[in-house]
């Protein structure tokens, strides 16, 4: 190059450093579910699956707990590591376990798991109802992209040109809709969409969808609501 | 306490560059110490609308990886003591620039100047979002026509999720400029209005620069067109635009270049 500058930046070595510093502990109270197999494990398993069909948000990403005592002593040691391998398929977070002998803790994998666990007893608050609805209060801006598989999509402002907008349930727009919205990804054909003004480059309910210039001028730029009718996306007036 | 200002549009060639300097040159003129800052590496332009371009020697690639000092590299204007250039490397591109070492840069100008204004390159890469990334506020620019207004708000979109600001969940004060506006052409309706433009944006408005050709002829002399021909529409526009990011109230006007009789007659526009 034609000038190199002399300019240099010496970092000092860690080894440099006046005193030696020390990593940060703190502690903290978590609650862990504290799972019970018990023998037969295959029923208990029927049981636990069941389980997470059912309310997934209860065990999503939970730290979990194994207490094998009744398994270790029902079935001996073996069983408890297969119990524990059950328990890893099924994607359950597992940070320890207690009441298992030590020779299944030596093997493998399980070695990585905490047996430190004294606690109290706590209860398992029931797990909150997720929201059902998203509220957006701020212009859905271009490039922006929502989806809400979980229930409907209110916004309060205009879903800008290039956005899109999806919803498991109804999509509700007090503004413009000037780019795609997407309603019904899990209640199907009978959600809804409804804007202040119809501006929208694509709309579908389900599985169908129709792009802007099957409505036409007619219902440009006027509230309007769409609708899946007798097997037909439906585009009306709201004024 | 020094403010940190983005020039950024999405689209290219709405009027960033130009407006920087212009700006740049405004608040300095009102006795605010300015830094004008090219983020456009590999496509330098400020450089030459600041009428600089012969006396670069370091650029802010040099000053992020360290190769020279910021006072090496800062280039002050000849017209305006309290206005200085960081110019941006010509040969390099925006791969060159990392977020650490613009962050390291900014705060050093942060420490000398009142304002930082940041030229940012078009587009929604690396070169924009750096350059918005330490932002205190944006200046949007757009002209009243559907692509800039969509590129707009795609960049409004970005200023609200790739900003330290955004990050920190603050929101980050956005004002619009619109650029090369005609206000005879929206009229007639061969433009959008400045209603519609902020209907859709959403954002407050900082001020109408109307089209004009001092503005293309500043450029090609090397001087920000509120230097070049002070007293010319866009010149004022500027200077009003200034004002009101200096916290004053000012109400809008769409200060259009004066045209003679005969070009009104005929409805020929003067050459851009």
């Amino acid at each position: 190059m034609a000038y190199q500058s002399g300019y240099q930046k010496s970092i000092p070595a860690a080894a440099d450093r006046a005193e030696p510093t020390q990593v940060r502990l703190r502690g903290r109270n978590v609650l862990a579910l504290v799972l019970t197999p018990r023998f037969p494990a295959s029923d208990w398993f029927a049981d636990l699956d069941r389980q997470l069909r059912a309310a997934p948000a209860i065990f999503e990403g939970r730290p979990i707990v194994a207490d094998l005592r009744a398994i270790d002593a029902d079935a001996g040691p073996e069983a408890a590591a297969v119990v524990l391998e059950g328990l890893e398929e099924r994607d359950l977070k597992l940070i320890g376990v207690e009441g298992v002998s030590a020779s299944v803790l030596a093997r493998g994998p399980w070695r990585r798991l905490a047996t430190k666990l004294r606690g109290r007893e706590a209860p398992l608050d029931s797990p909150a109802r997720s929201a059902t609805a998203l509220l957006i209060e701020r212009p859905v801006r271009s490039g922006q992209s929502i989806v809400f598989a979980d229930g409907d999509v209110t916004v309060v402002g205009s879903v800008s040109s290039g956005a899109e907008v999806i919803a498991g349930g109804s999509i509700h727009v007090y503004g413009a809709l000037r780019g795609r919205a997407i309603a019904g990804l899990t209640t199907g054909e009978s959600a809804r969409i409804f804007c202040r003004k119809l501006e929208a480059e694509l709309v579908g309910v389900g599985q169908l969808y129709r792009t802007a210039e099957h409505w036409g001028a007619g219902l440009h730029g006027r509230a309007a609501q769409v609708q899946c009718d007798r097997g037909s996306l439906r585009v009306s007036p709201l004024d | 306490m020094s403010k940190v200002m983005v020039v950024t549009s999405g689209k290219g060639g709405v009027g960033k560059t130009t407006s920087t300097a212009a700006l740049g040159a405004a608040l300095a003129q009102r006795g605010q110490t300015v830094a004008v800052v090219d983020f456009d590496v590999g496509l330098r332009n400020l450089d030459l609308v600041m009428g600089a371009e012969r006396r670069v020697v370091f650029d802010l690639v040099n000053v992020a990886q360290g190769d020279a000092k910021l006072a090496q590299a800062l280039i002050r204007d000849k017209r305006l003591d309290t206005l200085s250039l960081l110019p941006a490397s010509q040969t390099r591109d925006k791969d060159a620039l990392t977020e650490e070492g613009v962050g390291r840069v900014i705060e050093e100008l942060r420490a000398r100047f009142d304002w930082i204004l940041c030229d940012s390159p078009a587009g929604i890469e690396k070169g924009a979002t750096l350059a918005m990334r330490f932002a205190d506020l944006a200046v949007v620019v757009a002209n009243a026509e559907v692509s800039s207004v969509r590129d707009s708000d795609r960049i409004i979109g970005l200023l609200d999720a790739k900003t330290r600001r955004a990050e920190q969940g603050e929101r980050l004060d956005k004002r619009l400029l619109l650029t090369r506006n005609d206000q005879g052409r929206a009229a007639r309706g061969d433009m959008m209005k400045v209603e519609d433009v902020l209907e859709i944006l959403a954002i407050p408005l900082l001020g109408v620069i109307c089209e004009s050709p001092d503005v293309l002829t500043a450029a090609n002399m090397g001087a920000p067109v509120t230097l070049h021909s002070p007293s010319s529409a866009p010149a004022l526009a500027y200077a009003d635009a200034a004002r009101r990011l200096l916290g004053e109230d000012l109400p809008m006007t769409m200060l259009a270049p004066r045209q003679s009789l005969i070009s009104r007659l005929f409805g020929r526009r003067a050459a851009a």
